[in-house]
C-alpha cells in the first residue's frame, strides 16, 4: 500500500556557482554538462545505489533551449551514466525549479511510483538571459492581467519597499552585508565546500578548475553597499548589491522512500515534512514565500515557532525581510541562512531550490537540538514554494536549547542593550 | 652525451615563420589536498579540424613554460605540473607539413633533439609531472606524456599510437626507447611496428590502457576533475601506481632479445628488407633494453636525422598527403551539386563479384538492392551468399537484428530484368564480352529512366563502346572495382565522350557513400592500375620466357618493395585471369606490352608454384620451368637481375609519362594514388613515380622528371 510513504533527502550536491557573462568561470561550459558533472558526483558519493534503481530523474531549468533543452532529465541521464532504462524528465517553475523537481519527485516517491528519484536543477544565466526569447501573451497588458512591472524582477522588489515603508534601503543594504560575511565564515569553517563537485573549466587561456563560488564579496560593507546605483528606477532601493547577482550553477539531490534508503544502505540527511506552494501579485512576487510557508506549516501541523533553522532564497534582500517580518522573526536572527544566501552566493534561478536543501542538511548534522527546518523562495509572475524537513538526527530536544538558543538570547541582550 | 641545452635551435624557428603554433597555456589548480598543480593547456586556437602539432616554434615555448615551471617548484610555488590538450585532442604530433621541408641531415637531427630536450623537461622540474590524456595523441602527442611521470587516459579518445614507422621514420622524441621501458618490449613492438605497418592501425583508449601507456583511465564526463583529483591522490601517497606491464630483470634477460629476433623475421617475411624506418626502429627497440636515457635519446636522434634526411620518408610524406588529402577531393571532379540521389539499385550478375556488389551498396547505401541473373538458381546461389555475409556480420556484432532485418528486407533476387524498374543505379558483373555487355544494358534501358545510371565494372573493355548501342549513352560510366570489393580503398571511375558531367558527379557522389576512394581516369585500355600492373607482369612474363629464370626476375624487382613479386601476385589474381590482361594491353599497345603463350599454359597448369601441405610456396613448379623453357627453346639469354629492373624501371617510366600525355589521369599524383590504394604499392616509393624520378628512369625515359624538384631526400 502507497499511502503514508515516507520521503527522505539523502544526498545532494552542487556545482560552484560562477558569474554569468562572458567573463564567467563558466562561460565556455555547456548547462548540461554542468548539471551531469554534479549528477555523475553524486551518483560517485552514493556507490550502494545501483543506477538501474532510480526510477525517474527530474532536471529543472527555467530556459529550456539550446544546452538546456531536449529535455534535460533524460539527456543528463544519459550524458552522466545512468542505463537507457532510466526516464527523465524536465521541470520548470522558473527560480523553484530544483526546489519543483524535488517536491514532484517526492510525490512520486510518497505515491509509491518511485523508490528512487534524482531531482535537481541547472541554470546558465550567461547562455539563457532571464526571460529571453521569451513571447509573453498580448493579453497580459491588454487586459491587464498583470502589472507592466511583474516581469522585471527587480521591479517587484521595489514593490515590497513601496507597501512596507518599514523595510529600509539600509535595512536590505545591512542584511545583504550580513550575507556575504556569513559565506565567507562558512567557507573558512569548510562548510560549503563539501556537498561543491569541482568542475574544470576551459578559458581561452587554458583549462582549469571551479572549486569556489565565484560570485563572493566578502569585504562588502555598508559605505560601499549605500553608493551602489539603483537600476530599477531612480533613487529606489534595490541594488546590485542587496539582490542576488546572475549565476550560472547546478545542483542536484538524491531522493527516496524511507524504506529504499534503509534498503539501499542510503543515510538520509532529512525527512521530507510537508511543502506547499501559492500565487501572489505577480508584480509584487517577493512575497511568495509568505503564503506558500502558511500553507506548508498547516499542512505540517505546526507553528513558526518549531522552525529551527531557517534556509530563505535570497532573490532580494528585502522579499526575505518580508517573509521574517510577517512571521515575527528578527532580520538577524540565528535561525536564518546562517552561511549566507543567494546575495552571496549566487541565484541560478531553477538550480537554487536544492542549494537551500544541501545548507539545511548540513546545518541539521550539526544541529541535532533541531526538529524543523523550512527552505522557501519567491518565484517569478507571483509564486511562493516552501518545504518543511525533519532532521533525522534530532536529539528530542528544542532548538533553543543549544548554541541556536545562545546566539538568540546573546542577540535579545545586545539589542535591548542598543536601546 | 648530448647536452641539449647547448644547442642552437634558432635556425628551426626561422625556418617556421608560418607555422600553427600550439600555445602552452598555464593555469594553478588548487586540490582538494591544499597542493597546487600547474596545469598546461596546449590549444592551438583552431577547432577540432585543425589538431594541436607540435612544430619548432611550438616546442620552443614549451620549453620556456616548462623552465618558468621549474623555477616555481624550486621556489616550492607548485607541487606538481600536469598537461593536458584542448577539447578532443591532446596533439597530433610533429607538424608534418614542416618535416618535408626540413633542408639538411644537420637541420633533421637538431628536430630530433628539440624534442628530446623540450619534452623530456618534464623528468626535470622538481616536482612530479602529469600528462592528462584528453583525447586524440598521435607520435610526438604520445612521446609527450611518455616523457612524463604519470599519465591518465581519457576512456573516450579516440586514437592514441605512434604512427612514425607508417610514415618512414622513428618515434623519435623519447619513444623508441621510452616506451618499451614502459610497457615491456611485446607490446612495445605492436605499437612502434605492427600496427603502423597493418595500415596504421591506431589504439583505442582501452587497449592504450591495457598496454600500460597509462596508469588510469576515467570517462570523459569528468576527465580532467577525475585525473586532478587522482593526481592528488598520487602526490599525497593515497595512490599507488601499478605498473604491471613494466618490463623487469626476467623479461630484459630471456624475453626481450626472443621478442626483438621473432619481429625481425616476421617484417622480412611480411614486406621485405627495402623499407628502412621499421628496421630501424627495431634496432632501437633492441637498444632500449639496457643502457641509459640519454644514451637512447641519442640513438633516436641518429635514427631519426638519417630517416628524415632519406628518400623513403620524402617519399611516404607524399604518399600519405595523397591519401589524406588528394584522395578526398579527387583531381577533376564536377560539381557534386550535380548528383543526381541513387534511392534503388540494381546489380547485373548474381556471381561473387556481383554478390559483393550487391552487398556494398546494400550495407553503406541503405537502398533497395535487386541482383538478377540468367536463372533462378544463380539468383538463389547470389542471394544466399549475401544473406550469408549479413548473418556474419550480425554474428561478429558489427550489425545488430534491427540492421540485419532491414538490410535483408532491402535486398531482392529476379530473373525477371522487367523488376530494375525504379532502380536510379544499375551496375554490371557479368561476362567481360563486348556483345554480352551491351545486350544486358540495351536490354535494362527499357525498364528503366533515361536519367538512370549504367555502371560498369569492365576492367579491360572500352566502356564508351559499352554504352555505343544506347538510347541515352550519356548515363554509361565505368566503376571499376578491385578485388576484394569490401576491403580495396580504390574505384576507377571511367569517363566516355557521351557522358554527362550529372553521371560522373552520381558516380563520385556513390563512391563516397561507399566509403571508396574514386579517381577519374579516361576510357583507356587497363584505366590506370591494370596498366601499370600489365606492363611489370608483362616484363616479368618476357625475361622467364625469354630464359631469365625466375628467381633473377625476383631479384630484380625485389628493391622495389613491392608487397609481392610479380608470380605471387599474378597467382593471386588467377593465371587465366592475368594472361588475358597481358592479351587485352598487348592487343592495344603491341609495341610496349608483352602478352605470354606460356602464362595461358601456366593457367592450365594452375600453379607457377609448387606447394607444401599448407598451401604455402615452396618454390617454382617443375613443370612451369618446362613451360617457358618451350618458348625459348633453351636458347634463350638470361637477363641479369640489374638489367631487368632498369628494362622495368624505365619501360614503367615511359608508360606513365605517355599516361599523361594521353591524360588518362589529371596527374602524376593520381596515378600513385591509384596504384597505393588499387596496389598497395608502398608508401616509401611514393606510389610509383616518385621512385621513378628517384632512381634516374625518369631521365633515361623522358629526360625529365615527374615531379620537380624530384620527391627525395636532402643527402641522395
Amino acid at each position: 500500500m502507497a499511502e503514508g510513504t515516507e520521503v527522505v533527502f539523502v544526498d545532494g550536491v552542487r556545482t560552484p556557482f560562477g558569474r554569468a557573462g562572458e567573463k564567467g568561470m563558466y562561460w565556455n561550459t555547456r548547462a548540461d554538462d554542468l548539471i551531469v558533472k554534479a549528477m555523475i558526483a553524486l551518483l560517485e558519493r552514493n556507490p550502494s545505489l545501483p543506477k538501474d534503481r532510480v526510477d525517474d530523474v527530474a532536471i529543472a531549468a527555467t530556459t529550456q533551449t539550446g544546452d538546456q533543452g531536449l529535455t534535460l532529465g533524460r539527456t543528463a541521464a544519459i550524458l552522466a551514466g545512468l542505463p537507457q532504462t532510466v526516464p527523465g524528465y524536465a521541470i520548470d517553475r522558473m527560480c523553484a525549479g530544483a526546489m519543483t523537481s524535488v517536491t514532484t519527485t517526492a510525490g512520486g516517491i510518497a505515491f509509491g511510483a518511485y523508490d528512487v528519484a534524482i531531482a535537481g536543477g541547472v541554470e546558465h544565466m550567461g547562455h539563457h538571459p532571464m526571460g529571453f526569447d521569451a513571447d509573453p501573451n498580448p493579453r497580459f497588458v491588454a487586459e491587464k492581467l498583470v502589472d507592466g512591472d511583474a516581469l522585471n524582477m527587480g521591479k517587484t522588489a521595489e514593490r515590497i519597499h513601496d507597501r512596507f515603508p518599514q523595510y529600509t534601503k539600509e535595512r536590505s543594504d545591512r542584511f545583504a552585508m550580513r550575507s556575504q560575511q556569513k559565506l565567507a565564515a562558512a567557507y573558512e569553517a569548510g562548510h560549503i565546500q563539501k556537498d561543491l563537485v569541482p568542475v574544470a573549466l576551459r578559458s581561452e587561456q587554458g583549462w582549469g578548475l571551479a572549486d569556489a563560488d565565484e560570485g563572493m564579496r566578502p569585504q562588502t560593507n555598508m559605505e560601499g553597499l549605500a553608493a551602489l546605483k539603483t537600476p530599477f528606477r531612480p533613487h529606489g532601493r534595490v541594488t546590485a548589491g542587496n539582490a542576488s547577482p546572475l549565476t550560472d550553477g547546478a545542483t542536484v539531490a538524491l531522493m527516496t522512500s524511507k524504506a529504499a534508503a534503509k534498503e539501499l544502505g542510503l543515510t538520509p540527511k532529512m525527512k521530507l515534512v510537508s511543502f506547499a506552494f501559492a500565487g501572489v501579485a505577480p508584480e509584487i512576487m517577493g512575497i511568495g514565500p509568505i503564503p506558500s510557508t502558511e500553507k506548508a506549516l498547516k499542512k505540517a501541523g505546526i507553528g513558526i515557532d518549531n522552525i529551527g533553522l531557517f534556509e530563505l532564497n535570497e532573490a532580494f534582500a528585502v522579499q526575505v525581510i518580508s517573509l521574517l517580518d510577517h512571521f515575527g522573526v528578527e532580520d538577524d536572527d540565528p535561525r536564518v541562512n546562517r552561511w549566507g544566501g543567494a546575495i552571496a552566493v549566487g541565484h541560478p534561478l531553477a538550480a537554487s531550490g536544492v542549494r537551500l536543501m544541501l545548507q539545511l542538511a548540513r546545518q541539521f548534522e550539526l544541529h541535532p537540538e533541531v526538529r524543523y527546518g523550512l527552505t522557501a523562495m519567491c518565484v517569478g509572475l507571483g509564486q511562493g514554494g516552501s518545504v518543511i524537513w525533519e532532521n533525522p538526527n534530532w536529539n528530542g530536544k528544542k532548538w533553543d536549547s543549544g548554541q541556536l538558543g545562545r546566539e538568540a538570547k546573546q542577540l535579545a541582550k545586545d539589542k535591548k542593550a542598543a536601546k | 652525451m648530448t647536452d641539449y641545452t647547448t644547442i642552437d635551435f634558432s635556425d628551426l624557428e626561422s625556418m617556421s615563420a608560418d607555422e600553427v603554433v600550439t600555445r602552452a597555456f598555464v593555469r594553478d589548480v588548487r586540490l582538494a589536498s591544499g597542493k597546487t598543480l600547474a596545469l598546461i593547456t596546449l590549444d592551438n586556437g583552431r577547432d577540432h579540424t585543425r589538431p594541436n602539432t607540435l612544430g619548432p616554434v611550438t616546442l620552443l615555448e614549451l620549453g620556456r613554460v616548462f623552465d618558468g615551471l621549474r623555477d616555481r617548484a624550486s621556489r616550492t610555488e607548485i607541487d606538481a605540473v600536469g598537461l593536458i590538450g584542448k577539447p578532443f585532442i591532446l596533439a597530433a604530433g610533429a607538424d608534418l607539413s614542416k618535416v618535408g621541408e626540413i633542408p639538411s641531415k644537420e637541420a633533421a637531427k637538431k628536430l630530433a633533439q628539440l624534442g628530446h630536450h623540450v619534452l623530456g623537461k618534464q623528468a626535470t622540474l622538481g616536482v612530479p609531472s602529469f600528462v592528462f590524456v584528453n583525447g586524440l595523441a598521435l607520435g610526438g602527442g604520445v612521446e609527450i606524456a611518455l616523457n612524463a611521470d604519470y599519465r591518465t587516459i581519457d576512456a573516450s579518445a579516440p586514437a592514441i599510437a605512434l604512427p612514425e614507422v607508417f610514415l618512414g621514420i622513428i618515434p623519435g622524441w623519447g619513444g623508441a626507447y621510452l616506451l618499451p621501458n614502459l610497457i615491456g618490449i611485446e607490446n612495445a613492438l605492436k605499437v612502434v611496428i605492427e600496427n603502423p605497418l597493418k595500415q596504421n592501425r591506431m589504439l583505442k583508449a582501452q587497449q592504450a590502457f591495457e598496454f600500460g601507456m597509462a596508469d588510469a583511465m576515467f570517462p570523459s564526463a569528468n576527465f580532467l576533475e577525475d585525473s586532478l583529483r587522482w593526481a592528488d591522490g598520487v602526490l599525497t601517497g593515497k595512490v599507488k601506481v601499478k605498473r604491471p606491464n613494466q618490463p623487469g630483470k626476467l623479461e630484459r634477460l630471456a624475453k626481450w632479445d626472443v621478442a626483438i629476433g621473432i619481429a625481425r623475421k616476421s617484417l622480412e617475411s611480411k614486406i621485405g628488407t627495402v623499407p628502412n624506418s621499421p628496421y630501424a626502429a627495431l634496432d632501437l627497440l633492441k637498444a632500449a633494453k639496457s643502457g641509459s636515457k640519454v644514451e637512447g635519446f641519442a640513438r633516436e636522434d641518429e635514427a631519426l636525422a638519417e630517416l628524415i634526411s632519406g628518400d623513403q620518408f620524402q617519399a611516404s610524406i607524399y604518399a600519405f598527403n595523397l591519401v589524406q588529402k588528394r584522395a578526398k577531393r579527387p583531381a577533376g571532379a564536377p560539381d557534386k551539386a550535380l548528383a543526381r540521389p541513387v534511392t534503388k539499385v540494381g546489380v547485373l550478375g548474381a556471381g561473387l563479384m556481383a554478390s559483393q556488389f550487391a552487398l556494398l551498396f546494400l550495407r553503406r547505401l541503405q537502398v533497395p538492392v535487386v541482383i538478377t541473373d540468367l536463372d533462378q538458381t544463380r539468383v538463389d546461389k547470389g542471394l544466399g551468399y549475401i544473406r550469408g555475409e549479413i548473418a556474419k556480420l550480425l554474428d561478429k556484432g558489427r550489425i545488430d537484428t534491427d540492421e540485419s532485418n532491414r538490410l535483408n528486407a532491402l535486398l531482392t533476387g529476379t530473373t525477371h530484368r522487367a523488376d530494375f524498374a525504379g532502380c536510379d543505379w544499375v551496375i554490371e558483373a557479368v561476362f567481360e564480352e563486348l556483345g554480352v555487355k551491351q545486350e544486358v544494358f540495351a536490354d535494362i534501358e527499357r525498364y528503366v529512366s533515361p536519367e538512370a545510371i549504367l555502371a560498369t565494372n569492365t576492367s579491360s573493355l572500352s566502356v564508351e563502346r559499352i554504352g555505343e548501342k544506347l538510347q541515352n549513352p550519356e548515363r554509361v560510366v565505368g566503376f571499376h572495382f578491385f578485388n576484394p570489393v569490401a576491403v580495396m580503398p580504390l574505384i576507377e571511375v571511367v569517363k566516355t565522350p557521351q557522358q554527362h558531367d550529372s553521371t560522373l558527379a552520381t558516380a563520385m557522389a556513390t563512391a563516397q557513400r561507399l566509403k571508396k576512394n574514386a579517381v577519374i581516369t579516361t576510357d583507356s585500355p587497363g584505366f590506370v592500375v591494370n596498366r601499370i600492373l600489365a606492363k611489370v607482369l608483362g616484363e616479368a612474363m618476357h625475361a622467364v620466357d625469354t630464359g631469365t629464370p625466375f628467381e633473377t626476375v625476383d631479384e630484380a624487382v625485389r628493391p622495389f618493395g613491392l608487397p609481392m613479386t610479380p608470380f605471387v601476385l599474378l597467382e593471386l589474381v588467377g593465371l587465366k585471369v592475368g594472361a588475358h590482361v597481358l592479351d587485352t594491353h598487348h592487343t592495344a599497345f603491341p609495341e610496349r606490352f608483352f602478352r605470354s603463350e606460356s602464362l595461358h599454359e601456366l593457367a592450365d597448369l594452375g600453379q607457377i608454384y609448387e606447394k607444401d601441405g599448407k598451401g604455402n610456396a615452396k618454390g617454382v613448379d617443375k613443370r612451369a620451368r618446362k613451360i617457358v623453357e618451350k618458348q625459348h627453346g633453351g636458347t634463350g639469354t638470361a637477363m641479369a637481375a640489374d638489367e631487368l629492373r632498369r628494362r622495368i624501371e624505365d619501360g614503367l617510366a615511359d608508360e606513365v609519362h605517355r599516361m599523361l600525355a594521353e591524360k588518362v589521369v589529371a596527374a602524376a599524383e593520381d596515378i600513385d594514388l591509384c596504384l597505393i590504394l588499387g596496389a598497395g604499392y608502398p608508401f616509401h616509393m611514393g606510389g610509383l613515380t616518385p621512385y621513378l624520378d628517384r632512381v634516374g628512369a625518369s631521365e633515361r625515359a623522358f629526360g625529365a622528371t615527374f615531379h620537380t624538384p624530384p620527391i627525395r631526400g636532402v643527402v641522395g
